[in-house]
């Protein structure tokens, strides 16, 4: 079923299955101009994916609805429309806990419908990709682009990886299966765009062949039994099921869940490997000013870097690709001259500042800003303007101003 | 297939746990016509439960394990409750995931096997409380069936919350003063098996455990049928003797004296008439090869 016996093979749809690293970096590419959910298609047209469970929920109908498409095209094991994403999530768990490549889609209020999965697919080590096409939470009932659901799901034990574009959602989704699947990591992993901003908008992406394909997941690398029946049971549950109220049963609770958190830190030396040698990208960190993001709030924040430098005002600038694991020592290392650290954001809660103010030293250098919420957007002359505002406050401290 | 995937290498028979060596010793795995009698020499077949004394869900348990048909390649999906407390002793692949959600993750589950194993029957059975199938996870227990989702569901009903102390559940007796309840349940036991049969299970019955034969017939038929035609529902009544205040010896007369013609637990079968070909077809064959092993001739397939 898995593995790598099967490279050089094809499958039925006549796709041959390929190294992973050789559809990352050596296989050619062609230029395709789509949009974020058509790329999504295009990406698990390529992931040799076994379960898919869709629901409809604004921006992400249209991307999951296209799975079914593939699903019919016979390039998806099995699909179907689930009931709520509380059930949904329950499914992909089913799905996963019988050893199959899973893969969904939410947003927003289906990501708080469905909450209750996230920690316990960590907790059983069920290595499920989501899509999380961010958007706002209710109330007031909104449908627009808010990066606020990621803030809930930090702490959840999953790897968490933030898109900024859709060439980067393509590469993202299919590297992100080959990392959560490795044996010592073996966690559920959420990649995030920006719904709408990513998932509505076309743009060129560049796509490796439709007739190659990563290949299939192998369950037996688990860590933690499959459940199939194809291995001998043991008297242990997936979780570890010790409701006793004494000590080697909380013993055994914590030291699950630092696994958890470790299996996170040892998925770096993969995200590394795949995601081209750092977990953030940095432009001109030697400036007195920084913008520090993810997602679409980078690319905004690049556009204000260009109007500033226009105006004769550096600014550098720091991409964060992957949440979780948090680039904690490449954070502190790029903003280590920085005098001003900006954090443009599309919440209301400026959780990736807080995140960023956690690791690093002089944390009042950071600026938890600017942010806006609940669908509104982040014009770069928005960042412009308080990245002067605080110019001018600091007058003294600034080289420029 | 049996045991073969449960063969210890010789190399590590004596370090291997006592409990293991006496699994692949014992288990009736791959044994023809396995049942209730088994119970007691068959080491999957729960040797001891971390229930109360005398709880009949104990007993329950095992007759619903010796009367799966096909243990080997049987997974059993839980939910949290007192049934979650026994999974743990029981020696074929069981998944607890969350409170109310068992009928999705089975979902999941049989299809990830029907798309790995197109090949080979793999049976998903859901064992759940009455709190997991019909409150919380009522949505996921309906629209399982309306899917038609090839797999067994079992409620252990024991018309309330045990675990969390005795708080009404909607299997709770109108009238019944419990937690949650203070002035008694102001509605109808809700009519489960009904609703099953109306939202698109091929076979449903309902029961107590006093007649471990009827319980073997009844499982074996609802794991038979929702492996072939669509989803089954078998609802048990294992009353939670603490919570009605009986004492460990009453729980066999509490289920007898709850299952007369007119009550709430006597026996009651619904069956599709397609269901009804298939296990006729099923009986037919059994003869056949009954007469066939009289006669010395190969058992057909498809008969285990």
């Amino acid at each position: 079923m898995g593995g790598n016996n099967l490279i050089g093979t094809l499958n039925k749809k006549g796709q041959k299955f390929v190294q992973p690293e050789y559809m990352f970096f050596e296989a050619p590419r062609q230029e395709f101009f789509l949009t974020g959910s058509e790329v999504v298609k295009e990406a698990i047209r390529r992931a040799s994916v076994d379960i898919s469970v869709a629901y409809p929920i604004t921006p992400q109908s249209e991307a999951s609805a296209l799975i079914g498409e593939l699903w019919t095209e016979g390039y998806v094991g099995d699909y179907f429309r689930g009931e709520n994403e509380f059930a949904v999530m329950g499914e992909c768990a089913g799905a996963a806990f019988g050893g199959a490549r899973v893969f969904t889609t939410t947003s927003g209020p289906g990501t708080l419908r469905a909450f209750e999965n996230f920690p316990m697919w960590a907790g059983s080590r069920l290595p499920i990709m989501i899509n999380v096409m961010v958007r706002g939470v209710n109330s007031p009932l909104n449908i627009q682009p808010d990066t606020l659901e990621m803030a809930f799901l930090l702490d959840t034990g999953m790897l968490i990886w933030h898109a900024e574009t859709a060439q980067e959602l393509f590469d993202m989704l299919l590297k992100g299966f080959i990392v959560a699947e490795q044996p010592d990591v073996h966690l559920p992993i959420a990649v995030c765009i920006d719904g709408f901003f990513v998932s509505h908008t076309k743009e060129m992406v560049s796509l490796t062949g439709a007739d190659i394909c990563i290949p299939h997941y192998d369950p037996y690398r688990s860590p933690v039994p499959c459940m199939d029946m194809e291995t001998p049971p043991v008297r242990m549950m997936r979780d570890p099921f010790v409701m006793k109220s004494n000590y080697i049963s909380y013993a055994t609770h914590a030291s699950w869940q630092q696994e958890i958190k470790a299996a996170i830190e040892r998925s770096r030396k993969y995200s590394l490997r795949y995601l081209g040698g750092s977990l953030i990208e940095e432009e001109n960190t030697d400036a007195d000013i920084l913008i520090v993001s993810s997602g679409t709030a980078v690319a905004q924040g690049r556009e204000a870097i260009r109007l500033l430098n226009e105006e004769g005002i550096k600014v550098g600038l720091v991409k964060i690709k992957t949440i979780r694991p948090f680039p904690t020592e490449e954070i502190r290392r790029a903003t280590k001259n920085a005098k001003l650290i900006f954090v443009p954001e599309f919440n209301v809660a400026g959780w990736m500042a807080r995140e960023i103010k956690s690791v690093i030293d002089r944390n009042d250098r950071v600026i938890a800003g600017p942010h806006v919420a609940g669908g509104m957007t982040l014009p770069p002359e928005v960042i412009v303007e308080e990245i002067k505002k605080q110019i001018h406050l600091r007058k003294k401290e600034l080289v420029h101003g | 297939m049996g045991k073969d995937k449960i063969k210890i290498s010789k190399d590590l028979e004596d370090i291997m746990p006592v409990e293991y060596r006496e699994l692949v010793a014992d288990a009736t795995y791959g044994k023809e016509n396995r049942g209730w009698k088994d119970i007691g020499s068959a080491k999957e077949l729960i040797e001891e439960h971390s229930l109360c004394a005398g709880c009949p869900e104990s007993i329950a348990f095992r007759y619903v394990l010796a009367s799966l048909p096909n243990p080997e390649d049987t997974v059993m999906v839980g939910s949290t409750g007192c049934t979650s407390l026994v999974f743990p002793h029981v020696a074929v692949h069981n998944i607890h995931s969350l409170f109310g959600n068992q009928n999705a993750v089975a979902s999941g589950l049989k299809r990830a096997l029907k798309v790995r194993f197109p090949e080979k029957e793999k049976d998903v059975v859901v064992l759940a409380g009455d709190g997991a199938t019909v409150d919380i996870g009522l949505d996921m227990t309906l629209q399982s069936w309306f899917r038609q989702e090839k797999f067994t569901t079992i409620c252990f009903d024991n018309e309330l919350y045990a675990n969390t102390g005795g708080q009404e559940s909607g299997l709770t007796q109108k009238g019944f003063v419990m937690k949650m309840a203070p002035q008694g349940k102001k509605f109808n036991k809700v009519r489960m098996p009904e609703i099953a049969r109306e939202s698109g299970c091929a076979y449903v019955a309902i029961l107590t455990v006093s007649k471990p034969n009827l319980v073997e017939r009844v499982l074996k038929n609802a794991i038979l049928i929702a492996r072939t035609i669509g989803p089954t529902y078998v609802q048990i009544y294992t009353p939670c003797i603490l919570e009605i205040g009986k004492q460990s010896m009453e729980g066999l007369q509490e289920m007898r004296d709850s299952e007369g013609p007119a009550d709430r637990f006597a026996f009651r079968e619904f069956i599709t008439d397609e269901a009804k070909a298939f296990l006729a077809e099923l009986d037919a064959k059994k003869k056949l090869a009954a007469a066939a092993a009289k006669i010395g001739t190969a058992v057909p397939a498809g008969v285990k």
